[in-house]
């Protein structure tokens, strides 16, 4: 168990010559507390997997330092961080049985068979693969095998960390929950730290305690899953997370006062805050209504999604959705929307203002 | 084009991956072929295509046989999963190959690809190979050398799996609009019964080599005509429990029972099952209670996924806001009983809708 | 995947076998034809049935240059294959030295056999070849020609230098098609170099290792042209391969039953063995 800490490092991948280096990772600084659920939660190029690799020590940063427990890592090799990663793709020796496959760890550092064999058969149980210890790892199905990778991460009990880059990937769509749940599952029972890479949104609010928000080589937000949800400090985040993200919509001032489509909003962010630069305003879909004063729109396309109906309208030329309840009824002589005011986010060049800016 | 499978077939070796299959798609519509990993929908599409000849029945294109017509001779355009482009020609090229081989006159091919290039937002692009792409872009430019041919029958596989989350949306928004002024007919593989939702038209839901039902999205979503279909449409899994009749009032268990539509009083006591979306099992509201113990939630942001043990079945609740449970933790539910799909002895659904 | 049937595609078959027809069967055909028949030339025909066939695999002559050759195949495939599988193991996988290394490997296998054959012979030659003045300079009693031992370490070192390239550019394309993943996995494992051979890299580059003893075991059974160019056969019979020994029989002696048997024999035995081979790659394939 160990707490790992980020000092200032960047990385950037050595550059063809001549050409100024391109910084995958820009200037991190983070603390993740050991025993800790984390998810690092970015689209595709953003940076997550070169940061997880620089954990496991697979890379070296070309600047900065990491630490475990304040003690200076970033020269060490993996085998010295006491480090496990399951990959995107299930990584297991086909020649041996599960149980080789997960006693593989154990033996290569010297420990005794007998306390290899009672270890296997207790992360053989915790993983539901007690039953298929004598198979051999090659015919077991893509998520047996996610699982062969995780155990042998889980079986050595000196492991800091366990690493996940996007284990899903390769899963079976409707068997992805089965594996999200138990990761989850083993994570509130050995209490390990866990980071977890991944673009997909649900696997990160679901899994994580604590979820970062990167985005083109840099972290964006950190925070859980509720407040991500609820007070994203960049527009990123919020058009990020949530289905559909955030509506994120032009404002101008008038008086001090953010403008929308001639309807002053009111916010509550103190009246000295400086609101120069591009204003934007962004609220999510759950949180615009229709009623009986507010913005007139059009609406554009109704999608009924079960549980409750995506309604896309549009004002002039701005487009807005909304989330509106199953069995709600849509109103269609000359729709009016309101915005909750206590939802409402104002956003100065992409950063929230106000007195969510904390 | 309409296409029409009649008693369709495919074996192959020992194992039938379609069995006998009637299925009718009309000119211009959106269709989506639903169901898990294996159930048959690639293989469904190549029959469709004429990659694959059927070991029996027949395949009609607007109103004439074309079974046994290879697909080099029909007017069909495909979009694979992985994104299929041709790495050595530029995106422009790539857009452009149909038409050349088609012979077309390069004043009409330069005006097609920029179009469809602008269409798919890919004109700063043009000059680029596929591997200097991003996913999403390479994707693009498949569908544009897919839609540029002007095809009668376009068919996607499962084109968004491979793409961010976010992208997948994006592009999901865009593409029913994309094909509708084509006037092709499309069909779409999935296996996210959300995806089904979001891009409407017809779907039919596929289990282990066989159509379940087709129609309407809607319909089908609101509607199952079986536990199948209603299973092959829902994720989290739709919440399935055997209950038992008697007279007016359902038993779940001894201690949780409601009263049962009219339709249903009706027919005679026994044994029938019930399904129930997760979104209508809910850990506040008003109905039937049931008590359950929770194994795990999952909360992601603004949502609550639950999973809960009711009566020995394996349930999942899926609310609004956040609740959270420890392991085990036994709690209270409550679903409204008019939300409950009835299926019979043969899980076909029994309709209870007045 | 079954595509629907194109009829035209065998129009395009049709050039390639009568070439095969010409080249290959016919000539089979007519060997066939001698090896039941006795001739004196002047095509007169004597039919002899299975006379040649028995007469060849009683010969004591036949046994010895049999095996001579499976010891020879032996050698081969058994210095061959790990020295190839060491060779590729060191070679790097990224940057610079990547296309040098495989150039370096292809240099052997694009030289002409009996050039191979000429060089070595001249290298070897005990007064004025590089190898052989220095081996006997350094003591050794080395002379290729006179001794049987020499010329069979020649004949091999011969081989190894010629196709070991083989080997190595097989299993190299196999180690290639490995993902890093496996050995970020293996490092993370705490696996050691041993460990990381035998539980990833040999698994994995098993099927091009069958091809590849697949292909030095036919190739050498056959061998003809460098161990001939380099020692024509001798000292005496002592590197006398079943080829070489063929072409005696057939050219030199001018028997041609018994040469026809010979390698009709011959030819049945390389095809018994690579079915064997085929068949056990694909029972793999199958697990």
């Amino acid at each position: 168990m160990s707490r790992i800490e980020f000092k200032d490092v960047r990385h950037a991948y050595p550059p063809p010559p001549g050409q100024a280096p391109v910084y995958a990772l820009k200037e991190v600084s983070q603390v993740w507390e050991h025993g800790g659920a984390y998810a690092l939660l970015g689209p595709s190029g953003c940076g997550k997997t070169t940061l997880l690799n620089i954990i496991s020590g697979l890379l070296t940063p070309s600047e900065g330092s990491i630490l475990f427990d304040h003690r200076e890592v970033t020269d060490l090799p993996t085998a010295g961080r006491h480090i496990a990663q399951v990959f995107q793709f299930p990584v297991v020796y086909d020649t041996m049985t599960v149980f080789d496959n997960l006693a593989f760890p154990l033996r290569n550092r010297g420990i005794p068979e007998a306390r290899v064999r009672e270890r296997v058969a207790e992360i053989a149980d915790m993983l539901d693969l007690s039953d298929r210890l004598r198979q051999r790892a090659s015919g077991l199905t893509a998520d047996g095998k996610q699982k062969i990778s995780l155990g042998r991460g889980l079986v050595r009990e000196d492991v800091n960390a366990i690493l996940f880059d996007e284990p899903l990937t390769v899963i079976d769509p409707h068997l992805k929950w089965q594996l999200r749940s138990k990761l989850k599952e083993l994570h509130q029972q050995i209490g390990v730290t866990m980071i977890y890479v991944t673009h997909d949104q649900v696997e990160a609010l679901t899994f994580a305690d604590q979820v970062v928000v990167m985005h083109d080589g840099g972290i964006v937000q950190v925070g859980t899953p509720v407040e991500l949800f609820n007070r994203p400090k960049h527009t990123f985040v919020g058009y990020f997370i949530g289905s559909p993200g955030m509506n994120v919509l032009p404002c101008r001032l008038e008086n001090g006062q953010p403008v929308f489509a001639n309807n002053p909003l009111s916010s509550d962010y103190p009246a000295d805050t400086d609101l120069s630069g591009k204003l934007e305003i962004g609220i999510r879909p759950e949180f615009v209504r229709f009623g009986d004063h507010g913005i007139p729109v059009e609406i554009d396309k109704v999608e009924d999604l079960g549980r409750y109906q995506v309604v896309t309208v549009r004002h002039e030329s701005e487009q807005i959705k909304m989330l509106v309840g199953e069995n709600q009824a849509i109103p269609s002589e000359s729709p009016k929307i309101q915005f909750d005011p206590a939802n409402l986010h104002i956003y100065r060049d992409d950063w929230a203002v106000g007195a969510r800016d904390a | 084009m309409s296409i029409e499978l009649r008693k369709v077939s495919l074996r192959v070796g020992a194992e039938t991956h379609i069995y006998a299959t009637d299925l009718s798609l009309e000119p211009g519509q959106f269709n989506i072929l639903l169901g898990t990993t294996l159930s048959g929908k690639t293989s469904l599409m190549r029959l469709m295509a004429g990659l694959e000849k059927p070991t029996s029945g027949e395949l009609w294109a607007d109103g004439k046989n074309v079974t046994g017509i290879p697909v080099q001779r029909r007017s069909v355009a495909m979009v694979y999963q992985a994104f299929i482009n041709y790495p050595s020609f530029s995106v422009y090229d790539n857009i452009a190959s149909p038409l050349k081989v088609a012979g077309l006159p390069r004043n009409e091919i330069d005006e097609k690809v920029r179009r469809f290039a602008d269409l798919l937002q890919l004109t700063p692009m043009l000059e680029r190979l596929p591997n200097e792409l991003s996913g999403g872009q390479q994707q693009r430019t498949a569908l544009a050398r897919a839609l540029v041919k002007g095809a009668d029958l376009v068919l996607l596989d499962e084109p968004l799996a491979n793409l961010d989350y976010k992208l997948r949306e994006e592009l999901r928004d865009e593409l029913p609009k994309m094909f509708a002024d084509t006037g092709a007919t499309v069909v779409y593989a999935t296996s996210e019964p959300l995806e089904a939702l979001m891009l409407g038209g017809y779907t039919a839901t596929l289990d282990e080599g066989r159509v379940v039902q087709f129609g309407q999205t809607s319909t089908i979503y609101r509607q199952p005509e079986s536990l199948t279909s209603a299973r092959v449409f829902s994720d989290p899994p739709v919440n399935i429990a055997s209950i038992e009749k008697r007279g007016g009032t359902a038993f779940l268990s001894e201690s949780v029972s409601w009263s049962v539509p009219a339709r249903l009083a009706e027919m005679p006591d026994g044994a029938y099952k019930i399904g129930l979306r997760p979104h209508h099992l809910l850990p506040k509201g008003e109905g039937v209670e049931v008590d359950g113990e929770v194994h795990i939630a999952e909360i992601s942001g603004s949502e609550s996924i639950i999973r809960v043990t009711v009566e020995g079945n394996n349930w999942v609740s899926e609310a609004h806001g956040i609740h959270t449970y420890e392991f085990g933790q036994s709690a209270r539910f409550f679903f409204d009983s008019n939300r409950c799909l009835y299926f019979d002895a043969n899980e076909m659904l029994i309709e209870t809708r007045v | 995947m079954r595509k629907t049937t194109n009829q035209k595609a065998w129009w395009l078959v049709v050039p390639v076998l009568l070439l095969v027809a010409f080249n290959a069967f016919i000539p089979l055909m007519t060997v066939v034809n001698y090896s039941v028949q006795e001739t004196f030339g002047n095509n007169v025909f004597f039919w002899e049935g299975v006379t040649w066939f028995e007469k060849v695999l009683r010969s004591e002559r036949f046994h010895d240059s049999m095996l001579r050759q499976l010891l020879f195949t032996g050698m081969i495939i058994a210095i061959e294959v790990p020295l190839g599988i060491a060779v590729a193991l060191s070679m790097p996988r990224k940057g610079p030295w990547v296309s040098v290394c495989l150039v370096l490997m292809a240099l052997p296998l694009l030289i002409p056999w009996n050039v191979v054959g000429a060089m070595w012979n001249i290298f070897a030659l005990p007064d004025i070849g590089l190898l052989g003045y220095s081996l006997n300079s350094m003591g050794f009693d080395y002379n290729f020609t006179q001794q049987p031992v020499s010329a069979w370490m020649t004949t091999v070192v011969m081989d190894v230098w010629h196709w070991t390239s083989l080997v190595v550019l097989l299993c190299y394309a196999g180690l290639c098609s490995i993902p890093d993943a496996y050995y970020q996995a293996a490092h993370i494992d705490g696996a050691s170099r041993w460990a990381v051979f035998r539980y990833i890299q040999l698994p994995k580059m098993k099927r091009v290792l069958t091809i590849a003893i697949l292909l030095r075991f036919m190739d050498s059974f056959m061998i003809y042209t460098e161990p001939f160019v380099l020692t024509g056969g001798g000292p005496g019979n002592t590197t006398t391969f079943l080829s070489i020994d063929l072409v005696k029989i057939a050219l030199g002696q001018f028997d041609l039953g018994p040469a026809a048997a010979m390698s009709l024999i011959y030819f049945l035995v390389v095809l018994l063995i690579c079915w064997v081979f085929y068949t056990v790659m694909m029972r793999n394939e199958e697990q």
